[in-house]
Formats: C-alpha cells, structure tokens, sequence
C-alpha cells in the first residue's frame, strides 16, 4: 500500500489546470500547421496561421489561450493500492481547481445552482470522472472544456436497426447544425453504446486521445476517417467562414449496448483541445 | 485582404459601407456584455430607466475575459457564442446599437432588426483570446462588477481584428462561405 498525500493533489491540480490552459499540446499545434497545407480557402489559412500565433503567445506569456478557460474536468485514475492520506481526494481536487484558477487568474466560470447562476467565484464544482485501476499511482488529467463547444454537443438514443448509417448521420448532423459556434476546427469526440451516461462520458474521453491517432480497432479507425472527410466537405471551415478544415480529427469510442439500445453521443471540442496529465 | 480601418461611434455611412467577408481593424471605444448583462440592460428599458452607458452608434464585445495578470490591462479576451444574446439585441439595436462583435450564427431576429434599423455584426476569431487581447489597450467596468466575468466593461481598443459576417442589407458570410467550399 502506498499512501499519497493530500497536499500533493492539490498542488498537482493547481499546476494542471494553468498548464492545461496555457500551453496547447504540441499535436494540436502541429495539426494546425497540417490543416494549413491541405485548407484550400485563404481566409481559412490565415485564421489557422493566427492561431498558431495565439498558441505562441499564450505558452510564452503565461496567459491563457482562450478567455473561457473552461469547466475543471478531471479524469482520475486511482490505483486500488493507493491511500490517500490527510484528506479527501475529492475535497483535494477542488481545492486544487481553486488554487490554480485564482494563481493563474483563469476565468471562473462556474455558477452553483444551474436556475439561480451566481457564480461561485473559484471555478468549482470540478466534474471528477474516477476509474478504479490495478498498482499503486494515481494518473490525474486535467481537461478544462470551454462552454461555446460544449454547448453544441448532442446525444440521441437511436434504434439499434438504424446502425451505422443512422450513427453517421447523427453525427453529421451535429457538426453541421454547429456550424460556427464551436470555434472550428474541431476535434470530434463520438461514444458508441453503453448506456446514456456511458456514452457520453465515452465521447468526452474521446478528447483526450492525441490529436488524428486512430482508435486501435481497424473497422472503428475506418469510421473516424470516413466522418473525417464527410465533415471536412460541409465547407464550414476555421471559425466557419468557409473552408475545408471544420475538423482536425474525430475519435470514437465504443462500448457494449443492450439489445434494444444505440446510443451515440457527440462531444465537440474546439481548437483548444486541453488536456494535461501527471502519474503521481 | 485589405483591411478596412474604422472607429468608434459608428456613423452611418461606414455602417453601409461595410459588406461581409470584409476584414475590419477597429479603434476607440467598445463596450462588453454577455448573457447577464443583456438581461438587466433589457430589464432597464422595461422598467423606463436610464441604461449605465449611451448604445448610440456603439459596438458591443460579447466576451467575458480572464482577469487581468499584473502589469495588463486585461487578460485573455476572445469571443463568445453570439447567439444567446439574440433574445435581446434586437433591443439594443432599436436603441442605438450599431455594432456587435462575436462568433456564430445570428438569428432571423437579429438580422431583421439589423436590416431595419442599420447595423453590423462582426466575428472575432473564436478562441484567439491571448492574441485579441493585445488589441485592447485600456478596461474599466462601467456596470455589474457583481457579475464577474459578465460585468460591463468599457474598452479603449486599438487595431481590433474583425470581419464582417452580417451586413447592414441581408448578407451572412456564414452561409455564402459555407456554399464555396462544401461538396456534396
């Protein structure tokens, strides 16, 4: 049994949450320069160019790259041989998100009662997604989801004889009825089956896959880049001023269903595709 | 592209002048609001009361920015989703407001309005804050510091990069732009 302080979470979170929102990973930098080459329109070009630039800007000058600096969405991945002392974890987290929003004058964002909205002024509650796993450490990743994006995303439970066809529509559909708001590029998070919350927590794990690295699975790592196309010819293009890249990449994740269920769900995210991780 | 340098009031003439797909720099002063914000500057003319600043011939920003870090004047400042806002800008436009600036789509609501009354709606590159915010050179809350992010702030910006995507006779640069590059 190892044990893991409380203080520890705190300090590591507070660190994710500004890393996460100032520094672009460099696979989504580097997707912005691919989608230069292959973007047929010029305002497309320019506006990938500028957020190169913005990538820069923001990881030089400590400033994050996007005002909404997002909800705290934290993965945590707990070794079943872990005890984590001097707290509770999930106290730690929040405390975490508290501490690195106001250090790194992050925008809060969050509001306590959905109806009511009074801001609660340190960005949390975080949305902690935990998962039980073998050995003694603790992974945390930190992936701030902005609220333009999110907002656009979409779940419908189909009939399991619409199969595959009805699983691309809906996700066309989605993209498509999107349009500008996301801030496109986008990175498409799809989950396949599972139950409802299943499903959509599949999509959101989705993001977090290295931009364009295809799902292991040949058939389902065919479907990501079929969709790729597919969404890639709507013309919405970067910022949705017309273009061909409206995506950088789409994954999808799947998962068993009941026999009566399809469940797919559609997480999008924008450019800034946030996410930092530490293995503690 | 050229760009197109304009300034603050917004007179009529440069309103007209302006046509989608057109990359504009824009310099003097802008005001911010969001969703709460609209909903108490709407409250307010219910209520027959006097607004906290003059929408004639003004542009306001729909961002709510990160706090300013020591030694600037604001922090990161991009655009937000202008679409909740489309419940009442047709308002603010009967009022006096010529200009918005944000990113997506624009409802028939607004447009209308925007046709009717003369008005102009800009996008700024979504997610671009860091890069925008080097545009703004002074920030004061004028309203509903309460609101945190959402408070109105009352920007001297130099240079701002926009485009025009809603013109003042009907154009949506969202859709014409779309229909270039799409393939069936």
């Amino acid at each position: 049994m190892r044990t893991i302080d409380c203080e520890v979470i705190i300090s590591e979170v507070a660190r994710l949450c500004q890393e996460a929102n100032f520094k672009l990973e460099d696979d989504v930098v580097q997707s912005f320069k691919c989608s230069y080459e292959t973007e047929v329109s010029q305002s497309g070009k320019e506006i990938l160019n500028l957020l190169i630039e913005n990538a820069a800007i923001a990881a030089n000058e400590s400033i994050p790259m996007c005002q909404d600096t997002g909800v705290a969405v934290v993965f945590l991945e707990l070794g079943q041989d872990t005890h984590i002392i001097n707290g509770n974890l999930y106290k730690a987290i929040n405390e975490g998100v508290r501490k690195g929003y106001q250090e790194g004058y992050l925008r809060k964002s969050m509001v306590a009662h959905p109806l009511e909205r009074v801001n609660t002024g340190d960005n949390t509650p975080a949305v902690i997604h935990t998962r039980i796993v073998p050995g003694d450490q603790v992974k945390i990743t930190v992936a701030p989801k902005g609220g333009g994006s999110e907002n656009m995303s979409a779940l419908k439970m189909l009939k399991p004889a619409e199969g595959v066809e009805g699983v691309k529509n809906f996700i066309l559909e989605t993209v498509e009825n999107a349009g500008p708001n996301p801030c496109p590029p986008l990175i498409v998070g799809v989950g396949i089956g599972g139950t409802m919350e299943k499903c959509a927590l599949l999509a959101k794990e989705a993001l977090l896959r290295s931009v364009g690295e295809p799902h292991p699975m040949p058939d389902i790592a065919e479907l990501e880049q079929e969709l790729l196309g597919k969404i890639n010819n709507l013309g919405i293009g970067p910022s949705g001023l017309g273009g061909r890249t409206t995506a950088l990449a789409v994954h999808i994740e799947i998962f068993g269903s009941h026999i009566a269920s399809l469940p797919v769900a559609v997480n999008l995210n924008c450019h800034a595709a946030r996410h930092k991780s530490v293995v503690i | 592209m050229t760009k197109v340098h304009i300034s603050t009031p917004l007179v009529e003439d440069v309103v007209k002048s302006l046509c989608i797909g057109q990359q504009v720099l824009i310099s003097g002063v802008i005001y911010t609001g969001r969703d709460a914000a609209h909903k108490r500057l709407v409250q307010l003319m219910d209520e027959g009361k006097e607004l906290p600043f003059d929408l004639k011939g003004q542009i306001i920003y729909y961002v709510g920015p990160s706090p300013a870090p020591p030694g600037r004047v604001i922090g990161s400042a991009g655009p937000t989703t202008a679409g909740r806002m489309d419940a009442y800008a047709p308002r603010l436009i009967e009022r006096g407001l010529k200009g918005m600036i944000g990113k997506g789509a624009r409802t028939e609501n607004v447009t209308n309005a925007m046709k009717k009354h003369g008005a102009v709606y800009f996008a700024a590159i979504g997610g671009a804050a860091a890069l925008i915010s080097r545009s703004v050179q002074e920030a004061e809350i004028v309203a509903y510091s309460d609101l945190g992010p959402e408070a109105i702030y009352r920007l001297v910006v130099k240079d701002f990069p926009a485009i025009v995507v809603n013109d003042a006779f009907g154009g949506d640069l969202y859709q014409e732009g779309r229909k270039i590059y799409a393939i069936e």
